[in-house]
């Protein structure tokens, strides 16, 4: 296959729009769009793209245009759509009704820092404002995986044992718009991958169903319950997905989570999105002169991969979660996922979370290094360590 | 999160028996009649319904009051649900219309963006604003329709600020066509839904529609209370293509406001301005026949 130079965002335009033009056989494609600097670029090549049976529909704010994309889901086309930061958040009340829908749209978000004050760069409290709400999330740290999984999380979420809607994040600019050599694939390829969708509970034109009315507790509860199922059978059904994108597309997609010599590792590091490429390049030269130490990256947020996560870290002694997201008042989010992961199952790995890389600030390799030796001098964990702080009270220095 | 019942819309009305609406509900009368206009031309609909006493009507899962396939949205987000599905509609060509049935507050509060903006697209959706002045489904909040004098929940001693003039607002819009609505004009009500379904493009009607939880009067009088808008000019009748061209299709007797306004005790005697409230109206309704004198409709 032939590799082009383009930006992440490009790349993640390229799958929305293959995606939706290979409904043409079914029910079309449709999605409102809304620009936000650093996402800007992918609705604008979805809004160039030449649909044959599809409409983008360049609406007022965010919160339309996840109301566009699900006016047309609920009608059983393949709708979509991009954002970031504010943008997420002026979307949020329709990003958590897509959820309860059970709509499978997928929504690339450019993982950019909320605010204020006022600041374009990476850090991945925006869409993990939203990890409670019934959405599969991942996060990705090249081009092409953005476009690979963007490809594959429609797959996943129209299977109809999943039925939600799936976000794919990348860091902003790191990701966003830096060119790399990137396989686009060919529309024949995307048709063979993404049957035509046949939403189980769209609506029809002459069927008198209401959607969305009142429901008693226990009816909602049934409900609830029934996400929670669908969230449970997410591991195995992204298996057999990852496995039918590996032979349609001649590459591996990537698995939920991604282990980097961790067979005997005594320290690991856990991370994700653009921050785990630094972290493997520490590991790979720490490796070499004969330390134990390996990564874990976790690319699949929601569902949390608990199991395999424990799993992959079983010889490792202290455990370090690079953290690019702080919740108010805690710490790292995927620092509590990993916390919570090995409650009652281990109470013998030392767990310490690094909040590195907020706000947009470089996360070098010297600093994933300065992580490691304080890991492996450390009896006990503290509270979150913030790196980069020039106060000095709760940093590495 | 569904009930299903496979109708053939024309077999029943639109609006089914039983629902929860109160007694003297305008918005009961407003659909019924839709539904009669909609079988009369023998087209069907699809009904999105933000936030609002309209998607209580339809009741508790499993059961729907809706005879028609409904779509229960965000309180702001109608009319951009409706360009979704009208969207895929007509990439699929299938009959049928897609209406928007919202509020006051959904339209000219919380949604105005939003229908502004699939106005401005001139999207292919029908928008009906059942107008009660009145946050009814939180317990009767004022809203930017609610009008001078008005008491509400949030205005306890009488709104302070006019009524918003939502049909200058979707006019400047040049949508294909808007028009006011009263259940007390039932044949002014069918011809404007037959206008409406025999238009492409973006179409708004507002529907004035008498509230007695909200406007604090007897249930038997809601019709009244509206001819009497009509015909002392508080809710003219009028319609108005592309933005430019008028015609009012109940023209006002001149009939006295104050009568309207005894009749409900949302509105204390000492608070309304008679003088002031019958200047309005004369003012309104010369303006009215002015540009339809101006710019007629089949000049
Ligand atoms: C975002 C949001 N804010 C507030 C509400 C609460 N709410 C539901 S309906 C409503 C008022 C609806 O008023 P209107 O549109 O006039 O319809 P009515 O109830 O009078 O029929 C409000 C404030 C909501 N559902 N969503
Ligand atoms: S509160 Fe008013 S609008 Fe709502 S159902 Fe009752 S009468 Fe109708
Ligand atoms: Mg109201």
């Amino acid at each position: 296959m032939p590799l082009d130079v383009i930006t992440g965002n490009q790349a993640a335009g390229c799958a929305l729009s293959l995606a939706g033009e290979a409904n043409r056989t079914a029910r079309g494609a449709a999605c409102g769009i809304y620009p936000i600097t650093p996402q800007t670029e992918i609705v604008e090549y979805v809004a160039r793209f030449p649909f044959t049976k599809g409409r983008v529909v360049p609406v007022e704010s965010e919160h339309s245009a996840m109301a566009v994309s699900m006016g047309a889901s609920m009608s059983g086309a393949r709708a979509f759509t991009a954002s970031s930061s504010n943008g997420i958040a002026y979307m949020a009340e329709n990003i958590m009704v897509a959820g309860y829908y059970r709509l499978p749209i997928v929504m690339v978000a450019v993982n950019r820092t909320l605010g204020p004050p006022w600041n374009i760069w990476a850090d991945q409290g925006d869409t993990l404002m939203l990890r409670d709400f019934p959405w599969l999330q991942f996060y990705c740290e090249t081009n092409q995986e953005i476009l690979d999984t963007t490809l594959l999380a429609f797959r996943l979420a129209e299977d109809k044992r999943i039925l939600l809607p799936a976000l794919t994040c990348m860091d902003a600019f790191i990701v966003s718009h830096t060119q790399t050599e990137t396989a686009q694939p060919e529309q024949s390829e995307v048709d063979r991958f993404l049957p035509d969708l046949d939403l189980p509970h769209r609506m029809h034109y002459n069927e008198a169903r209401t959607l969305g009315g009142l429901a008693w507790p226990h009816e909602e509860l049934s409900m609830r319950l029934e996400i929670d199922d669908a969230m449970k059978r997410v591991p195995s059904v992204y298996q057999e997905c990852r496995k039918s994108f590996t032979e349609i597309f001649g590459r591996d997609p990537g698995d939920m989570l991604q282990t980097y010599e961790v067979d005997n590792a005594d320290l690991i590091l856990i991370a994700s999105g653009t921050i785990a490429t630094t972290a493997r390049e520490v590991v790979r030269r720490r490796r070499a002169s004969g330390e134990k130490v390996g990564l874990v990256k976790i690319k699949m947020f929601r569902p949390f991969p608990e199991a395999a996560l424990r799993e992959a870290c079983q010889s490792a002694s202290r455990v370090a979660v690079l953290d690019r997201n702080y919740a108010a008042g805690t710490g790292g989010i995927f620092w509590q996922d990993t916390r919570a992961a090995f409650h009652s199952y281990r109470d013998d790995v030392l767990i310490q979370n690094y909040l590195t890389g907020l706000c947009g600030g470089d996360v070098t390799p010297d600093v994933v290094d300065d992580i490691l030796t304080n890991l492996a001098s450390r009896a006990e964990a503290s509270d979150p360590v913030w790196i980069g702080v020039e106060t000095g009270r709760r940093t590495l220095q | 999160m569904t009930a299903t019942a496979t109708v053939h819309q024309s077999e029943e009305c639109l609006l089914r028996p039983g629902n929860t609406n109160c007694g003297g509900c305008g918005m009961s009368v407003g659909l019924t009649m839709l539904g009669r206009a909609l079988a009369e031309a023998g087209d069907t609909c699809t009904l999105v319904i933000p936030a609002c006493c309209g998607i209580v009507t339809a009741g508790a899962f499993p059961t729907t009051s809706y005879a028609v396939p409904t779509i229960a949205t965000t309180f702001a987000s109608s009319a951009a649900v409706a360009s979704g599905v009208a969207s895929i509609r007509d990439l699929n060509d299938e009959p049928g219309q897609v209406i928007c049935w919202a509020g006051d507050g959904g339209t000219y509060d919380i949604g105005l963006a939003t229908l502004s903006a699939a106005a401005e697209r001139n999207e292919n959706i029908i928008y009906i604003c059942y107008d009660n002045e009145i946050y009814g489904n939180t317990g009767g909040q004022r809203s930017s329709a609610t009008p001078v004098g008005a008491r509400t929940s949030t205005t306890p001693s009488g709104k302070t600020e006019n009524k918003k003039d939502i049909m200058s607002i979707m006019a400047a819009h040049r949508i294909p066509y808007a028009a006011t609505l009263s259940v007390a004009h039932p044949e002014d009500f069918a011809h404007k839904i037959s206008t409406a379904l025999a238009t492409h493009g973006m179409r708004f009607l507002l529907l004035h529609s008498p509230c007695p939880t909200g406007w604090k009067s007897e249930p038997g009088d809601s019709v009244d209370l509206v001819r009497l808008a009509v015909a002392s000019g508080l809710f003219p009748l009028y319609e108005v293509h592309d933005g430019a061209r008028y015609r009012i299709n109940v023209e006002s007797d001149g009939a006295d406001p104050a009568e309207y306004f005894h009749r409900q005790r949302r509105f204390a005697p000492e608070e309304i301005d008679l003088r002031m409230t019958r200047r309005a109206c004369a003012d309104r309704v010369q303006r009215l026949r002015a540009l339809a004198e101006r710019h007629p409709i089949d000049g």
